[in-house]
């Protein structure tokens, strides 16, 4: 095997143009592997994170009749136990109510939050415009919209009514902007105790949220199953965002199939380059087998001189296809950038997922150099003493 | 003396539409340590006959036995040892591997054999080199030498392994006069240092002449059988 090892060194040195060209083909192949893979998952990650990440990813809920689940803060505990996957839990009073003012009125969903766990799911610090957040049973933060059609501004009164026909006025101290209309003219935050205060329901919520880590958001469905049987009763229902995003996860499986398609094509196109510069290579060299063979060399020898040639120049190809790939990714997200300055596509460098890459180059170069070995076993040494 | 080689009966036909029948029962001894010349016209089959010696090529019929042992019940492993240990190949077209320099042509019968070089074996082909004159260029690759320094460079490469048979074919055939001469004493020194075996194919009378044996080949038959 070391002498195999030495003669493809040999000859691959004694040939640099077609080695470098060779080495050039594998590492472009390799290069738009990794760009195209990056970006794709980049894609895919930035989506999920717009459309879920400020978002809870799994939701329990009442089954009962009034809806609420009341040994709360137990539950908050052992649900914030039960997974290393879930990062924040957070219970919420949510009610229907009638907010006015100055003549308007309109419906509205009352969210009684505790307000810094709740940071931790919507990112409501950062979401919060103007003002300031509720931090007593007075107050209230309503969404950006309502701010311009009502021109409300700050530390303005405004009533709530609940469907019992109680109405409280609450002092308006902030107002956020979640992105999403409809949130933002359908919402009003209050803090959890004002909740409970304004709806008389005790110490009770209507639903917990939980967030989980960004790495296991496509295993939520998994993690609730795991919550519902370990912990939660019959009397509590538990649903996650991919059984309620079911068109959002075909278009992501779809996206993610193209990607394997691009990703498979791209490999064949390799795999058949090396074959055949390999194959070629053969007939170049098999003058040189059959010296060999005539001094004796075994025919599993000259078959190493091959698959070593592959296992090099995929080596090689690998090694400068991620480097040129990181490069394309990296102008890419220098280049390629919103008129604010940050990257139109996010690329998500996956350092398994290059590893993978390079590893499935250099396994597709020895598997295109069998062949060629093959051929090299088979050469006859007559053939080629004879011809001359 | 003991036989070193047998044919028995050979005979060689290429083709399988168009027969053409290049040896017809071929029936040859050789001894351990005799210095053999094959002579013949072109297309006479010697050179046939010497791959068929060399393991190379196959017997249509008939049988080869070196050391008593029929080549025919080895295996293509098996061949390929016996080829590397016992046989050093000297070929008319000298075959150097043109990616390797002189000294590691030299060097790879016993790379094939061994994986990898000593200090001993290196100084050993130094020496051999040293012997067919080409300290010199040692260290040129194969292509950077004249016809005749590759000649001798295949010369030293047969020997390396220290074979029981050297194989020549035309070993003086593309060199000048006192080239040759100085070629055939060289093959005759090692000849009779160390009881090496030669069958050697040549074109000239004078190296055929100082043989202890000339076999002369005509139409893919024994001609001549002459032992001095």
């Amino acid at each position: 095997m070391r002498l195999g090892l030495k003669i493809a060194l040999r000859f691959l040195k004694s040939n640099k143009g077609q080695t470098l060209l060779i080495i050039l083909g594998i590492a472009i192949g390799v290069s738009v592997q990794i760009f195209i893979g990056s970006l794709i998952q980049g894609l895919q990650k930035g989506l999920v994170d717009k459309t879920i990440g400020n978002s809870p990813q799994i939701t329990v809920s009442s089954k009962s009749e009034d809806k609420r689940i009341y040994d709360y803060n137990e539950l908050i505990g052992s649900i914030q136990a039960a997974d290393s996957d879930i990062t924040v839990v957070s219970g919420t009073m949510d009610n229907a109510a009638f907010l006015e003012y100055s003549g308007n009125s309109q419906s509205i969903l009352i969210r009684g939050f505790n307000i810094d766990q709740a940071d931790g799911i919507y990112n409501l610090y950062d979401r919060i415009e103007e003002g300031t957040y509720p931090r007593n049973e007075s107050e209230i933060i309503l969404g950006i919209d309502l701010k311009d059609e009502y021109s409300l501004s700050l530390n303005d009164k405004v009533n709530v009514t609940t469907f019992n026909n109680k109405s409280v006025t609450l002092t308006v101290v902030g107002f956020f902007d979640l992105k999403v209309a409809s949130l933002n003219t359908g919402w009003g935050i209050v803090t959890l105790k004002s909740a409970q205060d304004i709806f008389d329901t005790g110490l009770a919520v209507t639903s917990i949220e939980i967030k989980l880590d960004a790495d296991s958001v496509f295993i939520a469905d998994e993690i609730a199953e795991g919550l519902q049987w370990k912990l939660l009763g019959d009397n509590l229902e538990i649903e996650n965002w991919k059984a309620q995003n079911e068109s959002l996860l075909s278009g992501l499986q779809g996206q993610d199939i193209s990607s394997y398609m691009i990703q498979v094509f791209v490999m064949v196109s390799v795999v058949l380059a090396i074959a055949s510069v390999l194959a070629i290579t053969v007939i170049q060299k098999s003058r040189q087998i059959g010296i060999l063979k005539a001094m004796g060399i075994r025919n599993s020898s000259t078959s190493y001189i091959f698959l070593f040639e592959g296992l090099l120049l995929g080596f090689f190809g690998a090694v400068f296809g991620i480097l040129l790939g990181l490069g394309l990714s990296f102008a890419f997200t220098k280049f390629a950038v919103n008129p604010d300055g940050t990257p139109v596509i996010d690329l998500y460098i996956n350092y398994s997922f290059i590893t993978l890459s390079g590893l499935i180059a250099i396994v597709a170069s020895i598997l295109a150099a069998l062949l060629p070995a093959i051929r090299s076993s088979k050469l006859n040494p007559i053939d080629i003493i004879r011809d001359n | 003396m003991s036989k070193i080689l047998e044919l028995i009966n050979v005979n060689k036909i290429y083709g399988t539409d168009v027969k053409n029948h290049v040896l017809h029962d071929i029936n040859l001894s050789f001894e351990e340590g005799s210095f053999n010349s094959i002579i013949g016209q072109s297309g006479s089959g010697k050179s046939t006959l010497l791959n068929i010696i060399g393991t190379l090529d196959k017997a249509t019929t008939g049988d080869v036995l070196i050391n008593g042992k029929d080549i025919k019940s080895m295996n293509a492993n098996q061949l390929a040892d016996y080829r590397n240990e016992t046989i050093g190949f000297v070929f008319q077209f000298h075959y150097l591997l043109p990616e390797f320099t002189a000294m590691e042509n030299v060097l790879m019968p016993y790379l094939i054999k061994n994986g990898k070089v000593t200090k001993e074996i290196k100084e050993r082909a130094e020496e051999s080199l040293k012997l067919v004159g080409l300290e010199e260029v040692k260290n040129n690759l194969s292509t950077k030498m004249s016809g005749g320094q590759q000649q001798r460079t295949a010369i030293a490469r047969s020997l390396i392994n220290n074979p029981k048979i050297v194989l020549a074919d035309e070993p003086t055939g593309n060199l000048d006069s006192d080239t040759t001469d100085s070629t055939y004493e060289l093959l005759r020194g090692i000849n009779e240092k160390f009881n090496t075996t030669f069958i050697v194919i040549t074109h000239d009378r004078r190296i055929a002449e100082k043989a202890d044996r000339i076999i002369e080949i005509k139409d893919g038959r024994i001609n001549l059988d002459i032992r001095k």
